[in-house]
């Protein structure tokens, strides 16, 4: 109990990890995509864990809202549109898979090596400015939103320009001619 | 004995990011390559959060969200296209999308 008390925020990372990249593998290895889209909602849930750890809980909720329900329900609705029993794949991977992967082994090869040689002071355990407005402690929803419209209010207007851009397009592009 | 860093976020964000960068370039049809954007979408918002936490500063969860946003986007466009590819070709493999190939 007292392993568990002490080591918990590691041992749920760890777990999380695992389950992350683990379902990560599994959406690129699957044959069947609608496999394919239930392993990347187990990712998205597994990342959105791990948002919880990282005092993030407003990523968290909206990865949970629009990663496993908007997106998600996008994906199986266009899966169930094409029909995929009419398409025998005989190779799922195409021919360049070999260079691919060699480049892929590479760059996290890189990554690993140049962040181990990186050191960050540790973080503070109650990271205040995550949770305040003005120094009072009023949670970290309360705190995204008034650092979103005060000091990031135009770019949050051109994301819902973009959204409206992107719903348009989408409607044009699917509809039948 | 379990003591979490940024280090590990970083290490993990960029397991995620090969891992979808893997699936974009090798498969073939067309679905499982929009899923994969989306993976290398959320490994970078991982390292975002994981940066927002060691410097305790909102910014980074700001543009995470921003970034989800735009996957949103992205996820409605791409699955557009690939309705019309589909109506077009009868199939969702990128290998009948060929036209532009020199």
């Amino acid at each position: 109990m007292e392993f568990l008390l002490v080591n918990g925020p590691g041992l749920l990372f760890y777990l999380f990890a695992a389950l992350a990249v683990l379902s990560a593998i599994l959406v690129v290895s699957l044959r069947n995509p609608m496999y394919s889209a239930f392993a990347l909602l187990v990712s998205f849930l597994a990342v959105a864990a791990l948002f919880f750890l990282l005092h993030a809980e407003f990523l968290a909720v909206v990865q949970i809202f629009v990663y496993g329900g908007g997106i998600m329900v996008l994906f199986l609705f266009v899966i169930m549109l094409v029909n995929l029993h009419r398409i025998q794949e005989a190779e799922i991977y195409g021919m360049q898979w070999p260079a691919a992967l060699l480049l892929a082994v590479m760059l996290i090869g890189l990554v690993s090596w140049v962040v181990a040689r990186v050191q960050f002071s540790p973080a503070n355990l109650a990271p205040a400015t995550l949770v305040s407005v003005d120094g009072e402690v009023v949670g970290n929803v309360q705190a995204v939103a008034w650092q979103l419209f005060q000091q990031y209010l135009l770019p949050f207007e051109i994301a819902s320009l973009f959204l409206l851009v992107a719903m348009i397009g989408a409607v044009v592009l699917a509809r039948k001619d | 004995m379990f003591e979490i860093t940024t280090n590990h976020y970083l290490v993990l964000s960029a397991m995620l990011f090969v891992i979808g960068l893997v699936g974009i370039l090798t498969r073939r049809n067309m679905i499982v390559v929009l899923m994969s954007i989306e993976l290398v979408l959320n490994s970078v918002n991982l390292n975002l959060a994981a940066f927002s936490y060691q410097y305790s500063d909102l910014t980074g969860q700001i543009m995470g969200v921003f970034v989800i946003a735009v996957a949103a986007g992205e996820a409605a466009i791409g699955l557009a296209i690939l309705v019309g590819l589909y109506r077009l070709r009868g199939t969702t493999s990128l290998d009948h999308a060929s036209e532009l190939k020199g």
